[in-house]
């Protein structure tokens, strides 16, 4: 019991070990010139414009909240399709009524104009 | 490739409900906003073809989806109560929602999906079904919680309820996870055999992951210490909703309680009793003295579901299957009545929002006898006078207690109905013996919502002096068949 957990703490000392240790050495050796440009944020390659604390227009988080439905459909797909031949008819069957249910809630999002950017 | 039998007739219920909470979505979606209204209709329809195939299946005792999915009495007969305040609910919100404007399709369909997790968690044979279940309940919860969008004690009342709420879950999954890893199995059935503890110290993790599993099932049954949640969210909540809220979730957790901690830690009841004990003291004296000092009905309403919560646990620090009968019988009575007294109240508010004072009371029963007389009947259904239904509960519940020995615990529960006399006595005072020289303001009378009050005063009558004609008494925990 303990020896399993013990194997799991010596994993944890020698994965923050190594963090510390190899950015310390790093620090010391290494020659330290900061200018503006290299300090500055990187972001994707662009110039930054202004602050990050910006409040993000909310119809950015429904399409998130969309994405969420299908990326866990695909989720549940996937496992499906890959023993596919294997399951037959009546995993096919299940499978259209799950993803009929995911269907009547993007209906629903359709319908309320979730999708247009107004 | 083998797949598990499921057996769709005995599942026809959840079938109805959730076809019904979709089909209900897309009324909302589709139909021009003027003739939304019919999906209340739809609704209550629904729920009563629901509960015919929940009465079809009456006597069914079978476990489906390779057994984590139990149909037998004990969940028919939880279902039925389900069913039975969610209507009551459907019929006391039509005119709630047209006062206040409030999108019914959404309104319904939230009111619907809530119903299908409790009835998933009533059937749960198998701690992921109770999950899956939980999370379908507490999410279309907090959802309504906040569905007066306009208004900011709704908002609150919708994150506080949803930030606790979530929290409570965490505590869930991980005693899960413990009782998984101190039994290697979900399974409800399978986990009451000791043959099943894979580790030497398996009591101690089970006895972890049962707490923890306690933690999460006493927040949603607004038990101390995890109570700190409730007044503020019935308070700022849809007052249709709060009724909703304070019947069916405790419920569902009091029919998790019982499948968990009575059907599969039952063996360990000796080390779990003190806790429930304690829990079930606790809860009933922190309801009941916070409830003298309210002077908003919702708020005292509130607390005196504390109390009504901490009655309940008594069944628990009980544990035989008796207890938790009587119990599920105090689970009908509580809907019954608790609703009651919310539609009353949905009556008084009429249109004023945010006046629930104990003092828009004043001079209702002279003004308006029959508000008054109901009020009246609920409430001291509620304080645990005969001949009303919330005395056969209470009655049912503390013989079980005494039946095992737990005569302490009992004389504490009837001190307490004491003390909550004392606060609810004090409205029909206010209803009854002042009378106000200013004419009390016109009430109107929906249809509907008479009819739900009329279900609720003659449920408390009949639950009072038929208790054992109407409820059978000699429910086995869970299905004993494959």
């Amino acid at each position: 019991m303990l020896d399993s957990y013990g194997t799991v703490g010596i994993f944890l000392v020698v994965s923050v070990g190594f963090v510390v240790v190899t950015l310390g050495i790093a620090r010391l050796f290494r020659p330290q010139r900061p200018t503006p440009q290299k300090l500055s944020t990187y972001e994707c390659g662009e110039p930054t414009v202004g602050s990050s604390w910006v409040q993000f227009n909310v119809r950015y988080y429904i399409f998130a909240l969309l994405f969420v439905i299908f990326d866990v459909e695909v989720a549940f797909l996937i496992p499906w399709a890959v023993v596919f031949k294997q399951l037959g008819l009546f995993a096919l069957v299940e499978m259209l009524i799950f993803v009929g249910i995911l269907l009547f809630g993007l209906l629903y999002a359709w319908k309320k104009g979730v999708l247009k950017w107004v | 490739m083998e797949f598990p039998q499921i057996d769709y007739v005995a599942i026809l219920p959840e079938i109805i409900i959730c076809g019904l909470a979709l089909l209900i979505m897309l009324f909302a979606a589709f139909l021009p906003r003027d003739r939304r209204w019919i999906t209340g209709h739809i609704a209550w329809f629904g729920i009563i073809v629901a509960s015919f195939a929940v009465w079809m299946n009456w006597g069914t005792d079978t476990r489906t989806f390779a057994g984590m999915y139990s149909i037998d009495l004990f969940s028919s007969v939880l279902k039925l109560i389900f069913l039975l305040g969610s209507l009551l609910v459907v019929f006391m919100s039509e005119n709630y929602i047209r006062l206040h404007k409030l999108e019914a399709g959404e309104y319904y369909a939230l009111i619907i999906f809530s119903l299908f997790g409790m009835m998933m968690m009533a059937s749960a044979a198998d701690l992921v079904v109770f999950f899956v279940g939980l999370e379908i309940m507490s999410v279309a919860l907090y959802v309504l919680a906040g569905f007066r969008r306009s208004d900011p004690k709704s908002n609150e009342s919708s994150l506080k309820y949803f930030l606790l709420g979530a929290f409570a879950t965490g505590f869930i999954v991980l005693g899960i996870a413990f009782v998984f890893g101190a039994v290697g199995t979900t399974s409800i059935a399978q986990m009451f055999d000791p043959q099943q503890y894979t580790l030497a110290n398996s009591f101690f993790y089970l006895m972890v992951g049962g707490g923890l599993l306690l933690i999460g099932l006493a927040f949603k049954l607004a038990s101390f210490p995890f109570h700190m949640w409730v007044p503020d969210v019935y308070e700022g909540a849809p007052t249709a909703v709060t009724a909703f809220m304070s019947s069916g979730p405790k419920a569902a957790a009091i029919a998790v309680l019982a499948r968990v901690f009575v059907v599969a830690f039952g063996q360990h009841i000796t080390q779990l009793s003190p806790m429930f004990w304690s829990l079930s003291v606790l809860t009933m004296f922190t309801g009941n003295l916070i409830a003298i000092s309210q002077t908003n009905i919702k708020r005292m309403l509130a607390y005196s579901s504390i109390a009504h919560a901490g009655y309940m646990l008594i069944a628990f620090a009980t544990g035989t299957a008796e207890a938790v009968n009587s119990v599920v019988f105090y689970l009908l009575t509580y809907t019954v009545m608790n609703l009651g007294a919310f539609m009353v109240l949905l009556v008084v508010e009429g249109k004023e929002d945010g006046d629930n004072e104990i003092t828009s009371f004043t001079g209702l029963g002279r003004r308006h006898p029959f508000l008054g007389a109901a009020m009246t009947l609920f409430l001291i259904s509620l304080a645990g006078i005969p001949p009303t239904a919330g005395f056969a509960g209470k009655f049912f519940l503390f013989k079980a207690a005494v039946a095992k020995g737990q005569i302490p615990l009992v004389v504490i529960a009837v001190i307490n109905s004491l003390i909550s006399v004392y606060y609810y006595l004090r409205v029909v005072v206010v209803m009854f013996m002042i009378d106000t020289q200013t004419e009390f303001r016109p009430v109107s009378y929906p249809a509907f919502l008479y009819v739900a009050l009329v279900v609720a005063v003659l449920g408390t009558i009949v639950l009072g002096v038929f208790p054992t004609s109407f409820f059978p008494f000699d429910i086995p925990l869970l299905a004993s068949g494959r």
